[in-house]
């Protein structure tokens, strides 16, 4: 108590400084106090839409509960069950297998067309549109969409491999087919992959790719030396997003599969979305979002260590 | 670091690859082309299918090989398919989510990015990681606590659940209007400052009006968003009246899976309005995202 006397009590010789002083103190706090009035709604939001629920779906996940009586304490039942589960595991197969063949592949495609649409060509913004466009449009329209493409009878994609004399198999309604034509349906929505390594093209500075050239460096060694270097944080960025969101793949065994045929396309949050609201295991499903939710963390966490050795920072690192 | 290592063998060819430069970019040209080309054919087929299908009769949908212009186009089969069921009143609904939930992200964000970009205050990098490691977070985890909390509230068939949160701001959004605002210039928030404004006169009359690019490129993502969300509507909403354009199809599919041409006709009407959206909005939407450097 005495520090705070001292300094306000300062006799007028010194008085200019300090009020000026106490002037710039106060701005910064007033600044700082609308810090924390502005971010209120992100906190009020994050406290109770992701923290609050995610600490009761972490409780819920040591429960039995069926939404209607009152939840009963388990311990680690659920997770135990999960373990002996074969759809639990059949649904982590199929989105893990989802998730490896479709983002690599969607990763290899966007950049692929942000690359030749980062070119100098005639009817730029019309290529743009039409490589966009498709992911403009997801969900169910593009669902059903897709569904009557791969029709086994009268699909588009069997029309046209008859054409060429091939039997088109049976895609959809083909438990081995059924995932892979949904892998190769992700690969058409990847506009927003695409827009993001375009932006990221469209910063590499053109002096440094014009030094190379001037140094004599080809397409393939400017885009090799200077431009997938500094690429590699949108590379980085695109992948975990990718990660995260085909992990999390929900609309299309809804829509398109029912999950089938004979489980072939259990999406994991599928599965889970039908543990909760059809069968009404509340408790369960919880316990299968929090190892989803780790397993996520877990993939995430593997990328971003990895990524100091293939990834390269413009001006440091 | 990887650029030097290999300087020296350029240098060396240089002068021999100088004056093969120019004839070596035809080839190069008439590749991109082709690649741009036929890519764009292969996006396009499935919507002028889509288009197509949407136009034959109930017996042309199934014949082989397929008619890909239908004559005479069933114009018929739109209000045939659209009043099958109340589609109009799917839009309304799916317009005014749509609505309500970019106003809430623009309101929101753009305040909580401005304060995450420019005011300092103690614990302000903590909470913006902490914030951008919501990111990770699976919808999953939050779906049943949520479900619970907004059945409580008696939120279900309304569509608060739906367009309440979107008031509370967005990680993906706060990153990114967050990283358009550190490319502003200082000088002209300096400037505002010295004229007296606020931090809230700032934000409005000095940040947001050269912000247009972000904010179209949060409006687009958003817009597109509630657009294509299947999720969230089918836990929310059970009364038909309340149905999005998303739900209304999956119902469709389910009572008569079997007309093609009907459900492309409504998927195709479901479709253009975010397709229309992106054409007349992609120079702002791309300009937003290059200029908010996107990436890690």
């Amino acid at each position: 108590m005495a520090v705070p006397t001292t300094t306000s009590g300062r006799p007028a010789t010194g008085g200019t400084r300090a009020i000026t002083r106490r002037r710039g103190r106060t701005l910064q706090q007033q600044r700082a106090r609308m810090f924390y009035i502005l971010i209120l709604p992100w906190l009020i939001g994050f406290v109770l839409f992701v923290l609050g629920p995610m600490l009761f779906s972490l409780w819920l996940s040591f429960n039995r509960w069926n939404l209607l009586n009152l939840p009963v304490a388990i311990g680690f039942e659920n997770y135990v069950r999960m373990a002996h589960d074969a759809l639990f595991w059949q649904s982590l197969k199929v989105t893990t297998i989802y998730a490896f063949a479709s983002v690599p592949l969607g990763l290899a495609f966007a950049l692929l067309l942000a690359i030749l649409l980062n070119q100098r060509v005639r009817g730029l913004a019309i290529f743009r549109t039409i490589f966009y466009l498709p992911s403009v449009a997801s969900g169910v329209a593009v669902a059903v969409l897709f569904l009557w493409i791969f029709n086994p009878q009268f699909g588009l994609v069997n029309n046209l491999l008859s054409y060429l004399g091939i039997p088109g198999p049976g895609w959809l309604a083909s438990a081995d087919w059924a995932l892979p034509t949904l892998i190769i349906m992700s690969l058409w929505s990847t506009g927003g992959t695409m827009i993001i390594f375009l932006a990221g093209l469209q910063n590499v500075p053109a002096e440094l790719l014009e030094a190379a050239s001037l140094d004599g460096a080809g397409n393939l060694k400017r885009f090799r030396y200077v431009t997938l270097p500094l690429l590699t944080p949108t590379i980085l960025f695109n992948l975990v997003l990718l990660i995260i969101n085909q992990f999390q793949t929900f609309t299309q065994a809804y829509t398109m599969t029912n999950g089938g045929p004979l489980y072939s396309t259990l999406f994991y949050v599928y599965y889970l979305y039908q543990n909760a609201f059809a069968f009404l295991n509340m408790g369960y499903a919880a316990a299968l979002a929090w190892v989803l939710f780790t397993i996520v963390l877990v993939l995430t966490v593997i990328v971003l260590r990895t990524s100091d050795r293939w990834v390269f920072y413009q001006g440091g690192g | 670091m990887i650029t030097r290592s290999s300087a020296q063998r350029r240098v060396e060819a240089a002068t021999r690859t100088r004056s093969r430069i120019k004839w070596r970019r035809l080839p190069a040209q008439v590749l991109t082309y082709t690649v741009l080309i036929v890519g764009s054919l292969v996006m396009l087929m499935p919507l002028f299918w889509m288009a197509s299908s949407s136009l034959k009769s109930n017996y042309d949908v199934f014949t082989f090989p397929p008619v890909w212009i239908p004559q005479p186009p069933q114009w018929a089969n739109y209000p045939a398919a659209l009043t099958f069921l109340p589609f109009f009143d799917f839009f309304k609904n799916t317009m005014f989510i749509a609505v309500s939930t970019t106003i809430g992200s623009l309101l929101s964000n753009t305040l909580v990015a401005y304060a995450f970009a420019r005011l300092e205050a103690k614990g302000r990098e903590v909470l913006f990681y902490l914030a951008l490691s919501t990111l990770m977070l699976p919808y999953a985890v939050v779906m049943i606590p949520q479900f619970v909390i907004f059945s409580k509230l008696g939120w279900v068939n309304t569509f608060a659940p739906l367009v309440v949160p979107s008031f509370f701001g967005n990680p993906f959004y706060i990153f990114l209007l967050r990283q358009f605002f550190l490319g502003i210039p200082r000088e002209l928030e300096d400037a505002a400052a010295l004229d007296g404004a606020g931090v809230l006169q700032t934000i409005f009359r000095v940040i947001l009006p050269v912000s247009v690019p972000a904010l179209v490129t949060v409006v687009i993502f958003q817009i597109q968003m509630t657009w294509n969300d299947f999720l969230g509507p089918l836990l929310y909403l059970s009364k038909e009246s309340l149905f999005t354009v998303s739900l209304g199809l999956q119902y469709f599919l389910g009572e008569d899976g079997g007309a093609w041409h009907w459900l492309m006709a409504v998927s195709t009407v479901a479709i253009v309005p975010v397709m229309l959206m992106f054409f007349f909005a992609q120079r702002l939407f791309i300009r937003g995202i290059v200029m908010t450097g996107l990436k890690g």
